[in-house]
């Protein structure tokens, strides 16, 4: 029973590391100003009652990089190397939905095929990747940089202009709120696509062919699992994420421009999935953690802009803190502590036995 | 006559965690005599030159070497110093440099590199030995057979007194193995002492002067050629006398099964070298495949579960035809096999038990029917049982348990799956002698229930024990098919060792 458990709680030690950065950030911004995590019901410029707050923006401003990073998790676990086009693609699967809604009046439909129209075509662009790493064996960060770098050229192409638009309420009702509905748009997004992923693998093998693939190739060829396919379906499945996060960014903004959108975000879901206990040599993974780290990394850059520290010096301080997330969870670290840990626990073991 | 000796190692020692890998080993090597170090997997031939290379720090003994009397060898380096080179099976130069760059390199100990001396002598060692390539040429334009002798070429010019050549001729064909031993004996008869490790029975013969046998990490013992006969040294790679060897007849199979195979190849062959063969098995059957390492014995079995990429061949299952061309093909038509390398083609390591078990049976429902967590609790948790699977629970990952409990759960991966034919290469290896007995005694009751088993053991009396028919394999050809009363080790010896004497 006891070893049970441990084995209960064994499960979940992943998840200490980015559950843990989170609840520091939090701590810490309790003693700097009680009030930052207050949320307010105040009512928007569109006369609905909504929800405001750094509790909100957080969660609300983390939802592309959230969404991203469960897609990179896949990617990673089955690779064991990451793709850095998703900021390319983003904008790429943005400007398809975008040229879409411009073709005519923006409806319910219109609306409907963009995102079936940018999800098809970000498919093929992760199919494009996954081919390169399943089929041609080139190394992910290689790969993907092939998209990296011409993909946001692609996306000016598509429509042809620097910041097309896309007006209408039901754009905003995406990119911000619902009428009616107190939560921003994008957190239930994510939590659609949390639920869909959830349900991948409720009714898939995905979870665990993934891992092993990302474990034991070799094996897994062995036991008549298709590696390509394997690596091929989490390019793809990013590719939706992507296609889902540029719909999101776009809608923000009732426009696209193709420089900027999502621009840098690749590297921040990389620090996700990293954060979130996931190791990047793939293998065993946990989606949870990954989307925690997305929220642990966004917390940091909104607590960063409340201290009032200036935009330009945000990303150097988020270094600082970064590099200590990650050498705690780095395996050295872990491995001192728990033997630290064994140490205190024998110690009183042996205090325990000698009284 | 002791002068002649230019390496002498006495009494060497060394243990890896929890392995004795050598337990003093004496070697001698001669001037100008190609020595082969022979044995059988785990041996110690592969520690033994490691040591002498310096790769390994040895525990115990003496090295001494011929005007340099006793020496302690710490790196590679040191060991190139002494004149110690040694040629990979894997060619260590650079494919995309010229020649004489691959002969130069990291030698050179002035500041400018002059190419053109440098190009001019190697033109002239190369020349000198015989060797069809030219200075300026890039090496990875050359032949295998050609790189490994540019490599010996630069072991040569560094002045080596003692060559080793590891597995030099398993990549090679038949023309590139005698231009490279021309090179070997004209080596020799300049007076290099060359250690020859190679698992070819023939090309031993054909060229060494001398043999040391290792088994277990001990020496057997050191022969000369002409007064060891091949079965004699196949005797003593294994462990055998051929004195005194219980003749037991088996009484067992003594009908002939007519019965349609269960599974059938005809000409089978696989892109991993192996040569065109047949083989049927019948129902119930437990035959096996043997020979030394290396024979093609689980190339063979590899290439009936489409593990290799098959590259010819007709396979027919319960006298129907059938394509096998990769794993899922060999797995949907009921073959199970469970790979000879444990760690690298079975486990998946970070795992749990359970995953491990149920994985094989899950990739043949499909991806779109995944078995539940109470289903795969259940199947786990009865072959735990059935197989007395030692792990603190079923969430355990695969990799904190002990070898042979890791065998049982791969086994069990493929029971679940209930194969008609299931292929085990090497179940036994490298497990304590509990499970090895639980695991023989498995095999027979399976068979006995109508499965058909292949099994592949390095151990002759284990394949005798379990196998009603044995498959001979020599240099990756099938050399014999032995059965009934002729399953006795003089027997599979004597077949292994091949021809008269």
């Amino acid at each position: 029973m006891a070893t049970n458990k441990k084995l209960k709680w064994s499960k979940y030690s992943q998840l200490i590391v980015p559950v843990l950065s989170i609840v520091l950030i939090v701590i810490f911004n309790l003693f700097r100003d009680p009030s930052f995590f207050s949320i307010e019901i105040t009512t928007n410029n569109a006369g609905s009652t909504v929800l405001t707050g750094n509790l909100v923006s957080i969660l609300n401003g983390a939802s592309e990089l959230a969404i991203l990073a469960m897609g990179m998790t896949l990617v990673t676990a089955a690779c064991g190397g990451q793709d850095i086009s998703v900021g390319a693609l983003a904008a790429i699967a943005g400007s398809v939905f975008v040229k879409v809604l411009r073709a005519g009046e923006i409806t319910p439909v219109t609306i409907a095929l963009g995102i079936v129209a940018c999800c098809a075509v970000a498919m093929v662009f992760g199919a494009f990747n996954g081919t390169l790493v399943s089929v041609f064996k080139i190394q992910p960060m290689i790969a993907t940089l092939v998209l990296f770098t011409c993909g946001r050229s692609v996306a000016y192409w598509i429509n042809g202009g620097a910041t097309p638009t896309v007006e209408s309420p039901l754009i905003t009702a995406i990119g911000s709120f619902i009428p009616g509905m107190p939560v921003p748009t994008p957190i239930l997004i994510v939590v659609l696509m949390a639920i869909l992923i959830g349900l991948l693998f409720k009714f898939t093998t995905l979870g665990l062919y993934t891992q092993t693939v990302g474990i034991n190739q070799r094996a897994a060829r062995l036991n008549g699992i298709n590696t390509t396919g394997i690596k091929l379906v989490s390019f793809m499945i990013l590719g939706v994420c992507c296609a889902v996060a540029g719909v999101i960014a776009v809608s923000r903004l009732s426009l696209i421009n193709h420089e900027t959108l999502l621009l840098d975000i690749e590297m921040d879901a990389i620090l996700a999935v990293a954060i979130g206990g996931n190791a990047l040599s793939g293998g065993k993974f946990k989606i949870t953690g990954s989307v925690l780290g997305a929220y642990a990394i966004q917390a940091l850059t909104i607590t960063l802009y409340a201290m009032k520290v200036p935009s330009t010096d945000v990303k150097a301080y988020k270094a600082i803190v970064i590099i200590l997330i990650v050498v705690i969870g780095s395996p050295v670290v872990k491995a001192k502590l728990s033997q630290v840990w064994k140490n205190i626990r024998s110690g009183k073991a042996e205090k325990e036995a000698a009284v | 006559m002791q002068n002649d000796v230019v390496l002498s190692m006495r009494g060497i020692g060394k243990v890896f965690p929890g392995v004795r890998a050598l337990h003093n080993v004496d070697f001698t090597l001669r001037k100008g005599e190609i020595h082969a170090l022979m044995g059988e997997n785990g041996a110690g031939k592969s520690t033994l030159i490691k040591v002498l290379t310096g790769v390994h720090i040895k525990d115990a003994g003496h090295i001494h070497l011929d005007g340099a009397g006793e020496v302690t060898i710490r790196s590679p380096q040191e060991a190139q110093a002494l004149g110690i080179s040694t040629v990979y099976q894997e060619i260590t130069l650079c494919p995309n440099l010229t020649v004489a760059e691959n002969m130069y390199i990291g030698r050179n100990k002035d500041l400018i590199v002059k190419w053109k001396d440098m190009e001019k002598k190697a033109d002239a060692i190369l020349q000198n030995l015989g060797i069809p390539a030219r200075a300026k040429q890039q090496l990875g334009s050359c032949s295998l057979a050609v790189q490994q002798m540019v490599a010996i070429a630069r072991a040569v010019d560094m002045e080596c007194k003692v060559l080793i050549l590891d597995e030099p001729t398993s990549s090679l064909d038949d023309k590139e193995v005698a231009m490279l031993f021309s090179l070997m004996r004209d080596l020799k008869n300049r007076g290099v002492g060359i250690i020859f490790v190679t698992h070819f029975l023939e090309q031993v013969y054909e060229v060494s002067d001398r043999i040391t046998v290792l088994r277990n990490g001990e020496l057997v013992g050191e022969y000369e050629v002409e007064h060891l006969p091949q079965v004699e040294l196949v005797a003593k790679m294994m462990g055998k006398e051929l004195e005194g060897l219980s003749d037991l007849v088996r009484d067992d199979n003594a009908a002939e099964d007519t019965s349609t195979p269960v599974y059938e190849a005809e000409g089978l062959s696989s892109a991993k070298g192996v040569n065109p063969f047949e083989f049927a098995i019948r129902k119930g059957e437990v035959n096996g495949f043997t020979g030394l390492l290396g024979s093609g014995r689980s190339e063979s079995v590899r290439a009936i579960f489409g593990a290799d990429r098959v590259t010819g061949g007709k396979v027919k299952m319960d006298g129907r035809q059938v394509k096998i061309a990769k794993p899922k093909d060999a797995m949907k038509h009921g073959i199970g096999y469970l790979p000879e390398d444990r760690k690298d083609d079975g486990i998946i390591a970070d795992l749990s038990v359970r995953d491990n078990i149920i994985l094989a049976l899950q990739v043949m429902k499909g991806f779109f029917k995944p078995i539940s967590q109470a289903e795969a609790e259940k199947f786990a948790d009865e072959y735990i049982k059935a197989l007395d699977i030692k792990t603190a629970s079923s969430e355990t990952p695969i990799k904190s348990l002990s070898g042979g409990n890791q065998q049982k759960v791969i086994l069990a991966r493929w029971l679940l799956t209930h194969p008609q034919y299931l292929i085990l290469d090497e179940p036994t290896r490298g497990i304590d002698v509990g499970t090895k007995t639980e695991i023989q005694r498995l095999v027979r009751k399976l068979a006995e229930e109508g499965m058909s088993v292949t099994f592949i053991s390095s151990e002759i009396e284990e394949m005798l024990r379990t196998c009603s028919r044995l498959i001979v394999m020599r240099d990756r050809h099938i050399v014999g098919e032995l059965k009934g009363t002729e399953l006795t080790q003089e027997h599979v010896m004597r077949t292994i060792a091949g021809g008269g004497d």
